[in-house]
């Protein structure tokens, strides 16, 4: 009966080492910076381990954190907008798009998600600068008068997080599409709907749970996006997650820092198993 | 299919907004190459004729060379030893039902949902209490966590589409439970392997958020260090750097695609 | 005479019973189907014997040895599976060999088995291609070709005609029959299909639920089943429901002697649609009217209505007339035609 119990015993030692590193590696490390957040800290005397609310309360009382948590909500939430508004319409193009391109278009597209995101934000820095590209061209073309500095705003934190994140969206609908069974979208056609109808009333209400899942990655990518808002934002536009870079590589207050971020990781995972749970009950019956 | 019909086809408004589309996606990676051929000493278009002068300039710079070794090793070594821990893992998840199983799955994923900002920061605290800091082998760990889920997802799906009879009948053949997995899994699973390792190498090759945490000036990654130039300024030289990047990348990108198909490595974990 | 015994063999999956004291001794060289629905654990008792499933009790021997203390690499068993499980990254000659590699058998011994498993199978040019580029029906060969060149002393085959169509099914049914008598080969066939089990086998297993409901001989097992449902999984059968009082059974208007030992109560006859005559009026004959008359060619086929539902008869074309739909007619069955069993109310 030996090889029995063994037998048992098989995907527990398959699964042992990931599951000892994780514990390790990143749990330990994870609860240590939870514990971190509630450490004293001084200018002259550094980390001192003893227990205190100090940090929690400064970053409730501080106007200044609670504009900071707005921004990243508020940026999050445009992009999350902006790149259903457009990376929908896309997916839906692409997935109609002859095979003879479709393969091209889908490189350009999913490319981007392999090329260093510090590239593509220098890409943007270079073209949304007040003598940038883009203003350079605007204003050649007679569309603006005088250049606009999108460099160190929202708007330009919004556009770059766009373009890094749109692709995330894409694939999710892109996913939902592939499971849509074409020939509704004819049998529709065949009862007399125009395109626009078979579009609002056929095919979207298909790939909304797609479309929902999409959102609920690029939301979490984009609030927790650091390089992107770090370049285009600069040094005086922060958000959380620059915010704590800052406290921690800057002001080197480790506790204040650690506290910001592990409020971000705590939010961030509240509204992402919130989201899914509400888009699993609501559309339960859409998978299948 | 040679014709799908006037319905199913995309109207001048759809090809309109995909090149528009394209466009967006491109302008700022196609900005950067060219102007990394500009031959003035500041940023501006090439006006007078391309030149290679700022392709040459990253050669008076040894610490964005060595930055550049230093990422590919960091990304060969953390992926090979995330493929390490994924292969087993994703194996006893594609193929048992065992108490914990959705722990593990749900476990190994998380470094996708958790901000890489906060994963650096409590690698930070956590290689600073064992005295790891500055240190390469941190590094190295820092990454086979993020690394992880991207392989493990490939891995995963490789084994949960591969037919577990193949693997009886080799035992039923004589085969060895390790000899099964030489001679049988892992040929039938390797595409997966590979695709997952070179997914994890460019997650690991492009990492910034969580790597700027642990970095230090003797162990430093090419974007860390790109990252860190961009913030002081803005000139040619991090374009032709960010170009060299961006080639490499479309490179390994068109093999990827030709290997795996890029829409299959970017969506699901092998359920649908 | 005793080669593969299953003794009191079981499996649970939770408090799912999928297989309960399972009883079976297989001669050598004999050829026994279990045959039952899905569900009923045939496959689970196939895995328990490859080792690919662990019985929750019970034992299995080969020639007295405790088969059980052995995993699956070290049984030596030969296993065809219904999706064939070939080794698509290896060609025909290596998918073959790889049983003969795995033994430490040399290159040209093991060439020259190939060879002669392949030709078995008559696959013999075959060797160098790779699975995927070959029919349904050529891939069963060559794993057919894999589990038998390593002489297995048991054959086991998993639904391995299953995915074929039915043209095909057939020529293999005759082929695997033609093989497995050359090499002598003891062959427990797991399957569903009925004409398959009835055709290959010296013995057939019936199972239901996890429990045998009868081992025999397949036209002794048609002949007379030993239970209401072998009768109905092997071929058609009318079932009708009777009542026993007095040692006599009452069905649909007819009335006749009970067979000994029924106990009185509710009861099932089961009679076959080939065992039905039509005859003249009498007390032990079930009166109906003919619904609906299907011509076949070699036979008619009359669905009969009665008291108790409808019932189907098959009378061969002997050329003489037979009665037309809405005629009445009278239902006679012989005695040992009929299989009387107790029914649950």
């Amino acid at each position: 009966m030996k090889r029995r119990r063994a037998a048992t015993l098989v995907p527990y030692f398959l699964s042992a080492p990931a599951l000892l590193l994780f514990l390790a590696v990143m749990i330990v490390p994870l609860i240590m910076t939870a514990l971190l957040s509630f450490y004293d800290w001084g200018q002259y005397k550094g980390i001192v381990p003893e227990f205190t609310l100090k940090n929690w309360r400064e970053m409730i009382a501080d106007d200044y954190f609670l504009e900071v948590y707005v921004r990243t909500l508020r940026i999050s939430l445009l992009v999350t907008l902006f790149s259903a508004l457009i990376g929908v319409p896309e997916a839906y193009i692409l997935n109609r798009m002859s095979p003879r391109w479709r393969p091209l278009c889908l490189l350009i597209v999913l490319g981007p998600l392999l090329i260093s995101v510090v590239a593509r934000t220098l890409g943007w820095a270079l073209l949304l600068g007040s003598t940038g590209f883009l203003n350079q061209a605007l204003v050649s073309l007679g569309l603006l008068s005088e250049p606009v500095g999108f460099m160190f705003t929202e708007t330009g934190v919004v556009i770059a997080l766009t373009h890094v994140l749109a692709p995330f969206m894409l694939l999710a609908v892109w996913a939902a599409l592939q499971r849509l069974d074409g020939k509704v979208e004819q049998a529709a056609f065949s009862l007399g709907a125009s395109q626009f109808s078979v579009i609002r009333k056929v095919v979207l209400p298909q790939i909304i749970p797609g479309i929902l899942s999409g959102s609920v990655i690029v939301f979490a990518l984009a609030a927790s996006a650091f390089a992107t808002p770090a370049i285009i934002g600069g040094r005086r536009l922060k958000v959380a997650s620059t915010l704590a870079y800052d406290e921690f590589l800057n002001t080197l207050n480790w506790p204040l820092g650690a506290a910001v971020a592990v409020l971000l990781l705590v939010a961030l995972v509240a509204i992402i198993v919130g989201c899914n749970r509400l888009i699993e009950r609501r559309f339960a019956q859409v998978f299948e | 299919m040679s014709k799908r019909g006037e319905l199913g086809r995309n109207g001048p408004l759809a090809l309109a907004f995909n090149g528009l589309f394209l466009a967006f996606m491109l302008a700022p990676i196609l900005v950067v190459c060219v102007v990394a051929f500009t031959p003035e000493g500041y940023l501006s278009l090439p006006r007078r004729g391309l030149s290679l002068r700022w392709f040459r300039a990253i050669l008076d710079y040894p610490e964005f060379i060595t930055a550049f070794r230093d990422s590919v090793w960091l990304g060969a070594l953390s992926s090979t030893i995330a493929i390490g821990f994924a292969v087993p893992a994703a194996l006893a998840i594609a193929r048992y039902r065992f108490a914990g199983r959705e722990t593990l799955l749900s476990l190994m994923m998380s470094p996708l949902m958790i901000p890489h900002v906060v994963l650096g920061i409590a690698f930070l605290r956590f290689f600073t209490q064992i005295g790891l800091t500055g240190n390469f082998f941190g590094l190295v760990i820092g990454h086979v966590i993020i690394v992880t889920p991207f392989a493990l997802r490939l891995v995963l799906a490789a084994s949960t589409g591969m037919d577990q009879r193949i693997e009886h009948a080799a035992a039923s053949l004589g085969a060895e439970p390790f000899t099964v997995f030489r001679r049988v899994t892992l040929p039938l699973i390797l595409p997966g392997v590979v695709s997952g390792w070179v997914l994890a190498f460019i997650t690991s090759f492009d990492e910034v958020s969580m790597t700027v945490f642990i970095a230090s000036p003797a162990t430093n990654t090419l974007p860390v260090r790109l990252f860190l130039y961009i913030q002081d300024n803005i000139d040619p030289l991090v374009c032709s750097i960010s170009t060299v990047l961006i080639v490499l990348m479309a490179v390994l990108m068109v093999v990827l695609d030709r290997v795996y198909g890029l829409d299959r490595l970017f969506v699901g974990t092998g359920k649908g | 005479m005793a080669h593969l015994v299953l003794d009191k063999l079981s499996k649970a999956f939770g408090n799912q019973q999928a297989v309960s004291e399972l009883d079976l001794t297989v001669a050598k060289g004999e050829f026994v189907s279990l045959l039952g629905p899905s569900g009923c654990g045939k496959t689970t008792t196939l895995q328990m014997i490859a080792g690919f499933v662990e019985p929750t009790s019970g034992a299995v021997t080969l020639d007295g040895a405790d088969l059980l203390a052995k995993p699956p690499s070290k049984r030596g068993l030969g296993i065809v599976f219904q999706s064939y499980a070939l080794f698509p990254h290896m060609t025909v000659a290596e998918n073959v060999g790889f049983g003969l590699e795995m033994r430490g058998l040399g290159r040209a011994e093991r060439d020259s088995r190939i060879t002669e498993a392949l030709t078995l199978v008559g696959l013999a040019s075959f060797g160098e291609r790779y699975p995927r580029r070959m029919s349904g029906g050529q891939q069963q060969r060559v794993a057919l070709a894999r589990a038998l060149v390593i002489r297995p002393p048991v054959l086991l085959l998993d639904e391995p005609l299953s995915n074929l169509d039915a043209k095909l099914r057939e020529g293999m049914q005759a082929e695997l029959r033609a093989i497995q008598r050359t090499t002598g080969t003891t062959t427990i066939l797991v399957t569903h299909d009925q004409s398959e089990a009835m055709a290959l086998s010296d013995r057939i297993v019936v199972m239901n639920q996890g429990r045998i409901e009868q081992i025999a001989a397949p036209e002794q097992a048609y002949a007379s089943p030993a239970s209401a449902f072998v009768a109905g999984f092997l071929g058609k059968t009318n079932r009708l429901d009777g009542e026993c009082t007095d040692q006599r059974i009452s069905v649909a208007g007819a009335a006749f002697a009970a067979p000994a030992g029924t106990a009185s109560g509710p009861v099932t006859v089961s009679v076959r649609p080939e065992r039905i005559a039509f005859g003249p009026a009498s007390p032990a004959a079930i009166p109906g009217r003919v619904a609906t008359r299907v011509f076949q060619g070699a036979h008619w086929l009359f669905e009969i209505e009665t008291a108790q539902g409808a019932v189907s008869v098959i009378r061969q074309n002997t050329g003489e007339g037979v009665p037309g739909e809405g005629d009445n007619v009278h239902l006679h069955a012989a005695s040992q035609d009929l299989l009387v069993t107790e029914r649950r109310p």
